[in-house]
């Protein structure tokens, strides 16, 4: 490549050898392309450091930043005097990566120790296919730890929560539960479950070497705790009602029952109680029948409890008057080919009598004398075949037929509650038009704050106040139900037996039922009682539902301090003995 | 020339001094904060379980056990209640 050029004359220093001559673009060109893989390496930095900057920030900050999350705890909830009824806690729970645990026999039974298992389950649990396995959940934070301390390989921990219920199985239908993730699946844990829900936040930071929060960077998002929950509920009524329910299905064999006790002037449920029952704290082998809340969620043909409806309506529209006389002799009256008969032959009976003495003729006479829209009308305006709203999961709105398929003897049953199905809670409601001046106050789950409520008017106070003497001389001697009397109150109320149906047909079974309220003179509280199925010989309402309601009804009188309205007379009727009655 | 730049040597370093010095500081800082808001998770846990303990504790049958048992109370007779009428009328 090179060339020597002769001719030309040359000093020393500049030897025609080192003498080279090179095309001047070749330089050049070189010079454009280190210039060039300059301009293409500043593009490429600009590209990544200012354009597209994310993916090595994020490279970066994954080497000393943390993202932690700050977990919220669910609300709690409470009765009205703000008393637990419902808490989380914070728990531990023992994860393993199976396929990273190696134990020796030693540390797995010091495991299994801490655990409460059985070294074998244990080890059958490790020896799996999975990348992930609980090994127990929910363990106290001070195990948590001691299975920390023993630091073994491929074991680790989860903060989370559990909840607990103190009151336990005497609140559990109220109240609810929440699944093992914080869920709620019943009761009020179900209903209200977005209030109750809290919301966790995060935070970012930059840990050091030791693990330890040296500095917060970016924005912390503050963790939402869940809202706590007030309801109506009174722990000491609620405490009453379970107790004597629980006692009157001991006494009288019984399947199921279930009370319910309402404020007549807020509408706020004071007590719910059901039986059969569960601990929510230990939800092993449950069954369905325990968990439903009868009360809300089943329906049953209340029986006599209706005919009270019947009699206001007749009254409400002038077809009769409390002082009317009645024709309910031989006791049997008979509609197209059926036949309905009293308990007891009566014979001509006033208005007031026929619900004192509960004739099912009486009532079926009067319901005769009603069109059937009018009647429809008001079962539906007491709430019947409506569901109550509360919120509650799985409540029913219970069976009331069209009128208009109506016959004459569907009348006549329904007048004296056959034929029609109600949910406790309906009935209980429904009382309150009796209670109230002729309105029906909506129910309130959660405690209400001062405001009243005033609902839609059904009977005119006229009506109302006539039906509540009526339903006063029924626990009267000489009424149904004399055991409902409450000593130094004046109390007014409703026997019902009502027949089971079994198979389509009406079986010799029964369910026992009272609903009342008290003090008479300005009602206070309405208590319905309803017993599955007694079956220790006794099977009336009066036997066996309204001495439950007179001591749940007296002893929660007493506790809200409500003034006595009766002047004190001893007793006419045996009364159950003081050391009975509850606190 | 040279006298100045001795004197922006130097308070370079001051100022590199006071920065590390007050980031030191930020950290300890920083840290006891953390410290104090762990204690207040833990206090508030601790009153959640205080709470329950207190709600266990005065479940009703649980009051009724020991009133009737150990404090051998009872509930009066209804002939021996009496109720008074307050001056200013009756209570609600």
């Amino acid at each position: 490549m090179m060339r020597f050029k002769g001719k030309v004359a040359h000093k020393f220093a500049e030897s025609p050898l080192l003498q080279l001559s090179l095309p001047p673009w070749r330089s050049r060109l070189m010079a454009l392309m280190i210039l060039g893989s300059f301009a293409v390496l500043i593009g490429r930095a600009f590209y990544l450091q200012i354009l597209n900057n994310d993916f090595l920030q994020e490279k970066g900050e994954s080497r000393y930043r943390r993202d932690i999350e700050i977990s919220a705890s669910r609300g709690r909830i409470a009765d009205r005097h703000g008393d637990v009824l419902a808490i989380s806690t914070p728990m531990k729970s023992i994860w393993a990566i199976p396929p990273a645990t190696t134990l020796t026999s030693e540390q797995s039974k010091q495991l299994a120790a801490l655990l409460e298992t059985d070294p074998k389950q244990l080890s059958r649990k490790l020896d799996t296919e999975k990348t992930f396995v609980f090994l127990r959940r929910q363990i106290p934070p001070p195990v948590a730890e001691q299975v920390a301390a023993l630091k073994l390989p491929g074991i680790g921990q989860n903060k989370e929560y559990r909840r607990f219920y103190p009151t336990g199985e005497m609140t559990a239908h109220m109240v609810g539960f929440t699944g093992v993730d914080d869920k709620g699946l019943e009761g009020v844990e179900l209903a209200f479950h977005g209030q109750l829900l809290g919301e966790p936040g995060s935070r970012s930071v930059i840990k050091d070497r030791r693990g330890q929060i040296v500095e917060d960077v970016g924005s912390i998002k503050p963790p939402q705790d869940g809202k706590d929950i007030r309801l109506a509920l009174d722990s000491k009524i609620q405490y009453l009602a379970y107790s004597q329910l629980k006692q009157a299905i001991a006494d009288n064999n019984a399947k199921a029952g279930g009370v319910v006790v309402l404020d007549v002037r807020t509408g706020e449920i004071l007590a719910l109680a059901n039986w059969p029952t569960y601990n929510p704290n230990n939800r092993e082998n449950l069954s369905g029948s325990q968990l439903r809340n009868r009360a809300v969620t089943d329906t049953f043909e209340p029986g006599s409890t209706l005919k009270p409806f019947t009699i206001a309506l007749g009254l409400e529209n002038g077809k009769v008057r409390s002082d009317t006389i009645i024709n309910c002799a031989p006791g049997r009256l008979t509609i197209g080919n059926a036949t309905i008969s009293d308990a007891h032959p009566h014979g001509a009976l006033s208005v007031a009598e026929v619900i004192q003495k509960s004739s099912n003729v009486g009532a079926a006479k009067i319901a005769a004398m009603l069109p059937y829209q009018k009647m429809w009308e008001m079962f539906d305006d007491v709430g019947f075949g409506q569901l109550p709203r509360l919120g509650f999961p799985g409540e029913v709105s219970g069976r009331l037929r069209p009128w208009k398929n109506w016959r004459p003897i569907e009348q006549a049953t329904m007048a004296y509650g056959h034929g029609i199905s109600v949910s406790l809670i309906q009935l209980a409601r429904a009382y309150s038009v009796f209670a109230r001046d002729g309105d029906l106050v909506p129910l309130s789950l959660t405690r209400a704050d001062s405001s009243l409520p005033h609902g839609a008017s059904v009977f005119s106070p006229k009506t109302a106040r006539e039906v509540r003497a009526m339903l006063e001389m029924a626990v009267l001697p000489g009424g149904t139900a004399p055991k409902a009397q409450i000593p130094g109150y004046r109390v007014a109320g409703k026997t019902g037996t009502a027949h089971k149906l079994a198979g389509g047909r009406y079986a010799n079974k029964y369910v026992s039922s009272f609903v009342g309220f008290a003090p008479a003179s300005d009602p206070r509280l309405i208590v319905a009682v309803m017993i599955d199925e007694p079956s220790a010989g006794k099977h009336y309402g009066g036997d066996v539902a309204a001495p439950v309601f007179a001591s749940v009804m007296g002893s929660s009188l007493r506790t809200l301090g409500i003034a006595p309205d009766a002047p004190l007379v001893v007793a006419q009727s045996p009364k159950t003995p003081t050391s009975k009655a509850r606190l | 020339m040279v006298r100045l730049n001795v004197f922006l040597l130097i308070a370079a370093v001051v100022c590199g001094l006071g920065v590390v010095t007050s980031q030191h500081k930020a950290r300890k800082l920083f840290q006891a904060l953390e410290v104090e808001q762990e204690r207040a998770r833990q206090l508030e846990v601790e009153f959640g379980q205080l709470q329950l303990e207190l709600s266990t504790w005065g479940t009703a049958p649980r009051i009724e056990k020991i009133a009737r048992e150990k404090l051998k109370m009872r509930t009066p007779e209804t002939e021996k209640v009496t109720t008074l009428t307050p001056a200013g009328g009756l209570p609600r």
